[in-house]
């Protein structure tokens, strides 16, 4: 085993928990947002191992550094309600998920991911991450999507402010 | 510069990633809990997306076609960020609406509209 | 250069001390000295700050321990050792700098109190989330020239020692890591299970994600300008001629017009980053107790201590790459002066390596530099109210940086279509054309102030008055 191979499985190792612990410790929010962090932390990191630095990057400062920030606040905001603590009870539908999602796990593993089994990486390209090439594919070949997404961002502030408004 | 990780590797890890958040959205009532496992499922397709951009240039024929194939998928993973943000503060909004309006429990009891 | 070639050495693959590989010395040797700066400095900074902040009160501040005052001997039980005739009665002063040391050990030996009601998993891991990404932030600064003086390629001890990166994306690296500050902070104040420091969390989160867009757009600004978001290479775009046409002084962008705007948002974006006066709000002591850490005792409370410290002292640092020209002692081309006066040749060479040399001293001078701002701005400004806070970021910095960006992307574009002198006439009608606007936008503002009379809050009691009765004991 390759000492890359090593980085890898230590980094999806704690992807994976992070990923797990969302869901075992969704009881606790504060503690689910915690382990989210860890898997989007993590998950920045695997993207390096995949060469893309500004989208590991970028993983780390929008999901980390802002979306996250943003969940705890909301968490511990609602926090102070009852109603909030009240709902973070599961119900009795815990093992039939459990089953389900292990079934989805071995079914799409054996129909999908079984046949690519052979694929080993290739020579990278010398600007397959860098922000120069991403930035002159972004504004010409996908300028317009770039363009939409600007809007649809605009969109999501001014629905935000008007659903934090106090009164409509 | 290669590297001899599999691709399945990646792909393991992704879907590992998903069935959790897919797992977490059936087990949890809680609103935020449920956004959270939404964000992990987004999170999840954006790793497979870069796995199979980088692993893609193999079978390219040209250089053109490498880096398209190189390209293509780390743009979709920047609009998937980007619509997961305006999501992330649209949908906080919404569940912060919610909970003021009405001091009621989880998911289910959200379902003033049902006829 | 006998250390370059060891250095050079290790960079090749070659082996280290005690056959260590030498990449791997090498790596080490970088963090070490990033670190080792950032610890042994963070306690001169805090004597620094209540030695300076005591002055400016009209205070002495901590000044005398460490002072030895010899007697003619040292006197045990039996015996009693003469002392060399030189020291007789003589004081030995350190002007208070081993006061941060004697309060480092004195919250070592504190009780470490634990509350009995708290998330104690995450009361733990706070205080090291919050002293990471001070250290973090480190990683792709550069305190040292990525080029020996009249050479275009990149070389020489410095370029090997730093920075511990030097990564594509350094400057958006800084951002990363420095918005992962703000958990320590949240999770404290969550973690205590007190109203106080969750209101100091909840403030905190809201600050952190406030500032961080003005933050970003600023630097935006400037790599925009550079066309690079690599930190080496805008220390080597402020090494280019002045405003592109005098060759003699250094282009630093602290003195072009889009990088002052620039470095002034970056600069309030930073104290709030930070959480220092007047934007430490989180943590305010007359209204939140402290906030986030009013639970935490002896090193936990250290830590966060130390936390700010550092963060303090990186993100200075970034300000000096970014803005104030790296590790250039003063802002002149020795280069350009050595061939355009050869009778000084000889001065202006030396001045060139000396500036090469002592790039990291000019690079430590940069940061307390900053430092000693923070300090002054902590004495000078009181405390901003939370809605103030909330206006200032949202409201007038964002905008400002956004503007800034788009003069900056007209600067180029004009540049690049009419040549320089395009590019600056369109910069600066931008500005003007910006500064009408505002001057507009804020005689309007002001109108409908007026129009809607006093601004203000009026205190009403709502509640029916519950003055206490005088009741006469004796008549009762």
């Amino acid at each position: 085993m390759s000492g890359n191979q090593i980085v890898f499985i230590v980094l999806a190792a704690i992807a994976c928990i992070g990923a797990a612990g969302v869901v075992v410790f969704g009881d606790n929010p504060v503690r689910s947002a915690l382990f989210l962090v860890l898997n989007f932390f993590v998950l920045g990191f695997l993207y390096f191992t995949l060469g893309a630095q500004l989208l590991g990057i970028s993983q780390i400062l929008v999901y980390a550094g802002a979306i996250m920030v943003l969940f705890l606040f909301v968490i511990m905001m609602l926090q102070q309600q009852s109603a909030f603590l009240r709902s973070t009870e599961s119900d009795g539908r815990g093992p039939i998920a459990w089953l389900l999602g292990a079934t989805m796990f071995m079914t799409v593993g054996a129909a999908v991911l079984a046949p690519l089994g052979g694929v080993t990486g290739s020579p990278i390209l010398d600007t397959f991450g860098t922000p120069q090439s991403i930035g002159k594919v972004l504004f010409t070949g996908y300028a317009w999507p770039f363009l939409i997404s600007s809007v649809l961002l605009l969109v999501g502030i001014v629905g935000s402010i008007l659903l934090a408004k106090r009164k409509f | 510069m290669g590297t001899d990780i599999p691709l399945v590797w990646y792909l393991v890890t992704a879907l590992f990633m998903f069935v959790m958040g897919g797992i977490g959205v059936v087990v949890r009532r809680n609103p935020v809990v449920v956004f959270m496992c939404i964000e992990l499922m987004l999170n999840a397709t954006n790793l497979t997306f870069l796995a199979f951009a980088r692993y893609q240039i193999a079978s390219a024929q040209t250089p053109e076609a490498a880096l398209q194939a190189a390209m293509s998928g780390q743009m979709m993973v920047i609009f998937v960020m980007a619509v997961a943000a305006a999501e992330v503060a649209v949908g906080l909004g919404i569940i912060m609406a919610i909970f003021r309006l009405k001091n009621e429990a989880g998911l289910d009891d959200m379902s003033t509209m049902r006829g | 250069m006998n250390v370059q070639a060891i250095v050079e050495g290790w960079a090749a693959g070659g082996a280290g001390p005690l056959g260590i590989p030498g990449p791997l010395v090498l790596a080490v040797t970088k963090v070490m000295l990033v670190v080792g700066a950032v610890l042994t400095l963070v306690p001169g900074l805090i004597w620094w700050e209540r030695r300076l902040l005591s002055w400016m009160q009209d205070r002495i501040g901590p000044n005398r321990t460490g002072t030895i005052t010899f007697g003619t001997k040292i006197a045990f039980r039996f015996f009693e050792i003469p002392l060399p005739k030189f020291l007789h009665n003589r004081k030995i002063r350190t002007f208070g700098l081993l006061q941060p040391i004697a309060d480092g050990v004195k919250l070592f030996f504190k009780e470490d109190i634990t509350p009995a009601t708290i998330d104690r998993k995450v009361y733990f891991i706070a205080p090291a989330l919050a002293l990471f990404p001070a250290f973090a932030l480190g990683g792709t600064l550069p305190w040292g020239a990525s080029h020996v003086p009249f050479s275009e390629i990149a070389g020489g001890l410095y370029h090997i020692l730093t920075p511990i990166a030097d990564v594509e994306i350094g400057i958006l690296y800084v951002l990363a890591i420095s918005s992962l500050g703000a958990y320590g902070v949240i999770l404290a104040g969550w973690a205590s299970n007190n109203k106080y420091s969750l209101m100091g969390g909840l403030r905190a989160s809201a600050q952190v994600i406030s500032y961080e867009l003005g933050m970003g757009v600023s630097l935006a600004c400037v790599a925009l300008a550079v066309g690079s978001l690599k930190m080496t290479e805008m220390v080597r775009a402020q090494e280019q001629p002045l405003w592109g046409g005098l060759p003699a002084v250094q282009n630093w962008f602290l003195f072009t017009p889009f990088g002052f705007v620039a470095a002034v948002i970056f600069l309030i974006c930073i104290i709030a980053e930070t959480n220092r006066a007047p934007f430490d709000l989180p943590e305010a002591e007359n209204e939140l107790i402290a906030g986030y850490h009013t639970e935490y005792s002896s090193m936990k409370f250290a830590v966060f201590f130390m936390g700010e410290y550092a963060a303090m002292f990186v993100l200075s640092g970034v300000f000096a790459t970014v803005f104030l020209g790296g590790p250039n002692l003063m802002p002149v081309n020795w280069a350009y002066l050595a061939d355009a006066y050869p009778a000084a040749r000889g001065a202006f060479e030396g001045m060139a390596w000396v500036n090469y040399w002592l790039g990291p001293l000019a690079f430590l001078a940069k940061c307390a530099a900053g430092i000693t701002f923070f300090i002054w701005l902590r004495a000078t400004l009181p405390r901003l109210r939370y809605d103030q806070l909330m206006t200032l970021g949202w409201k007038v910095l964002l905008p400002a940086a956004v503007a800034n960006f788009i003069v900056v992307g007209l600067w180029i574009v004009a540049t690049e279509v009419y040549g320089p002198l395009g590019g600056w006439a369109a910069m600066l009608g931008a500005f003007a054309v910006l500064g009408v606007l505002y001057m507009n936008f804020a005689a309007a503002t002001k109108a409908s102030v007026l129009a809607t009379g006093r601004r203000g809050v009026t205190m009403v009691d709502p509640s029916p008055r519950r003055s206490v009765k005088m009741v006469d004991p004796n008549k009762a």
